[in-house]
């Protein structure tokens, strides 16, 4: 098999000839190493960030809670009780143990402690974001090979005008005028929420909560009704996002496939006479799928940050919901310990996108 | 070294204002659609206001929720009689000029660094760029909420908080873009005609890298339009009564049944302006490189 080599490829020359002629494993090893650190360095500096802001922002933690009828001594008192009078790298020394040992400290708004909020509102966004990128997958990968080979005919052009119209709208907008006119007009699907409220009471009942997912956890308990009744909830949601994740696939897919087009062992493929068919869909598109699988992981992790505005909207009770709620309750806990969430879900995803890559590199091989 | 050297190296890349780019950018049929649109837009915001005959901040109770095209209210009125053509071109000034600044602050910071970490390389650019990585996994719609939801907003605290999230992508590109032609003859042309750092980086080397700062300075304005609209429509963002066209959406949710109006024309002229700036940004990066169409 020829080998390719993508202008998107991470790997630099020196990496490449310091690692040629070792094994996979140790590689991997290597590789992992590398990312590790790079992860490392990374979550420092997220939590860094959300250190600056709680202490920028002006909101006295300690008059938070004692509320501002307090006397000096017993504000006093909850300031030395929170770690407030120590200098600020105690405080944050304080505050990354904190972090690691997954405190985050109670939310005002539930008071309960964030990371039981946030381990609760995850699944439903995970949810959201796993279905929406499988959607993107399957519609977008096989739209940006069409795209490709048909480079500058009206296939082409038809399907990047979708795709950047996907990229142009504001995907809350998309979100309001889908619900105005699939739910709101046509009646087609349910409207805001996981479920009609008529099956709140048969979800407490017959579904046993396994993962927290709706749809796996209904059909795990056999509870058809309700399962199908949140199909009907979660299919909007997951069109609007899975049509911004489309965008980016397709978009990434056609300019992949270009490049791997243009290569020579297409053209000697051909000249053996191999179909056109499995040319395109399976000798190009099998080396275009190596950087296509970080592209695919980024735009998972870019829809856990579009489920923000994509909860709101849909009152989708995932992590997002539960920020902004937080936002709009200035419960600083909880909106810095879910960012913390997010973003290391976010690095987490990069890291592992990185790892696949280098197993499915053929170039590793 | 003879001063022939010095002759030898023509222009080492396809400036921008080059015929052929242009030629090929104005066949680009998409990108001159997106750039009517923008060019439409302007002018609508910019003399709209003039034209209509209702005050974007009068307020006629005996008018609310006029449907469009009642009487002279072209596109109808808002909640408080408002005339909502009025308020969507005031926004839309506030929403492109929100767009429009963040592009330049976060243009100049991130080619800035980007000439820096590419010119020096070496630990100053590998400790510019892990930052520039760590600063790009961070999602940064959730920095952009909290800043803006603790932080007290003004139009020019959010343009700030949002080119404050925008500039990574820019420094990458220019990173790199530098980094290639750090090694040409001209610029070791440069160096043995003792020409400063300085003087290398920026009459020498910024010019050259002009044309993907350019491309990724209009996709950065079409993001910033986009960021505004979402902080804003949550509320964080541009604060009324000072109109933009993200926080016009606020609280159109909960009129989405009665009158739709307030939810589509905003989003349209949302959607339209970010179009736009993609599909031009799409044209100028086809003019100015066939190759890379990599984002």
């Amino acid at each position: 098999m020829s080998q390719t080599h993508g202008a998107h490829d991470p790997a630099t020359a020196e990496e490449e000839s310091a690692i040629a002629g070792t094994s996979l494993l140790p590689r991997i090893a290597g590789r992992f190493g590398k990312t590790l650190f790079s992860l490392v360095v990374t979550l420092f500096g997220l939590l860094v960030v959300t250190f600056a802001i709680a202490r920028l922002v002006p909101i006295d933690p300690a008059l938070a809670v004692v509320g501002p009828r307090a006397t000096q001594a017993q504000y006093e008192a909850v300031r030395t009780e929170m770690g407030l009078d120590q200098p600020i790298p105690v405080q944050f020394a304080t505050y990354l143990g904190d972090v690691v040992r997954g405190d985050f400290g109670r939310s005002n708004l539930t008071s309960r402690p964030v990371i039981e909020d946030v381990r609760s509102a995850f699944p439903a966004t995970l949810e959201l974001a796993t279905l929406a990128t499988l959607l993107g997958v399957l519609l977008g990968v096989p739209a940006g090979v069409v795209s490709a080979v048909n480079q500058g005919r009206w296939p082409d052009h038809v399907l990047r005008v979708v795709g950047l119209l996907g990229y142009s709208m504001p995907v809350f907008w998309l979100g309001l005028i889908a619900l105005l006119i699939f739910y709101g007009q046509l009646g087609w699907v349910g409207g805001p929420g996981r479920l009609d409220v008529s099956y709140e009471l048969s979800y407490e009942l017959d579904v046993t909560a396994y993962t927290g997912s709706i749809l796996i956890d209904s059909a795990l308990s056999g509870a058809w009704d309700v399962f199908f009744n949140a199909l009907t909830h979660i299919a909007l949601p997951v069109f609007v996002l899975g049509y911004f994740s489309l965008a980016y696939i397709s978009r990434m897919t056609r300019s992949f496939m270009l490049e791997q087009l243009g290569q020579e062992y297409v053209t000697a493929a051909r000249v053996k006479g191999v179909p056109e068919r499995r040319v395109v869909w399976v000798h190009a598109l099998g080396n275009a799928m190596v950087p296509l699988i970080t592209v695919i992981a980024l735009s998972y992790a870019a829809l856990l940050e579009g489920s923000v505005l994509t909860e709101t909207v849909f009152a989708w009770p995932g992590l997002g919901l539960y920020i902004t709620q937080a936002l709009f309750a200035a419960d600083l806990n909880a909106v810095l310990g879910g960012t913390v969430v997010i973003g290391v879900a976010f690095i987490v995803l990069n890291l592992l996108s990185d790892l696949l890559y280098t197993v499915v590199d053929p170039r590793a091989r | 070294m003879t001063d022939m050297a010095f002759k030898a190296d023509p222009a080492p890349t396809q400036r921008w204002w080059q015929r052929r780019a242009v030629r090929r950018f104005l066949r680009h049929r998409l990108a001159l659609f997106g750039l009517a649109i923008i060019v439409l837009l302007v002018l609508a915001c910019v003399v709209g206001p003039y034209l209509l005959p209702f005050d974007d901040l009068y307020i006629d109770l005996r008018a609310r929720f006029a449907p469009p095209l009642t009487g002279s209210h072209i596109f109808g009125t808002d909640p408080l009689g408002r005339d909502l053509a009025a308020r969507l071109f005031m926004a839309g000034r506030i929403s492109l000029l929100v767009g429009f600044a963040a592009m330049l602050i976060s243009t100049v910071f991130g080619s800035l660094i980007g000439i820096l970490a590419g010119y020096y390389g070496g630990k100053v650019g590998a400790v510019l760029m892990r930052f520039v990585d760590a600063m790009l996994s961070f999602p940064s719609i959730f920095l952009l909420l909290a800043l803006a939801a603790f932080i007290k907003p003004s139009p020019i605290m959010i343009t700030v908080i949002i080119a404050a999230t925008s500039w990574m992508e820019i420094t990458r590109i220019v990173e790199a873009e530098i980094k290639s032609l750090r090694e040409r003859d001209f610029i070791m042309a440069a160096r043995t005609l003792g020409l400063s750092n300085g003087q290398i980086m920026f009459r020498e080397l910024l010019p050259n890298a002009m044309g993907p700062i350019i491309v990724a300075a209009t996709l950065t304005v079409a993001r910033a339009i986009l960021l505004e609209a979402y902080v804003s429509f949550l509320g964080y963002g541009i604060q009324p009564p000072l109109p933009s066209w993200g926080n016009m959406l606020n609280g159109a949710q909960q009129y989405l049944d009665s009158a739709p109006w307030l939810a589509i024309v905003p989003g349209v002229a949302i959607t339209l302006a970010v179009t736009g700036f993609n599909f031009v940004g799409d044209g100028l990066r086809d003019a100015l490189d066939a190759r890379s169409d990599i984002a």
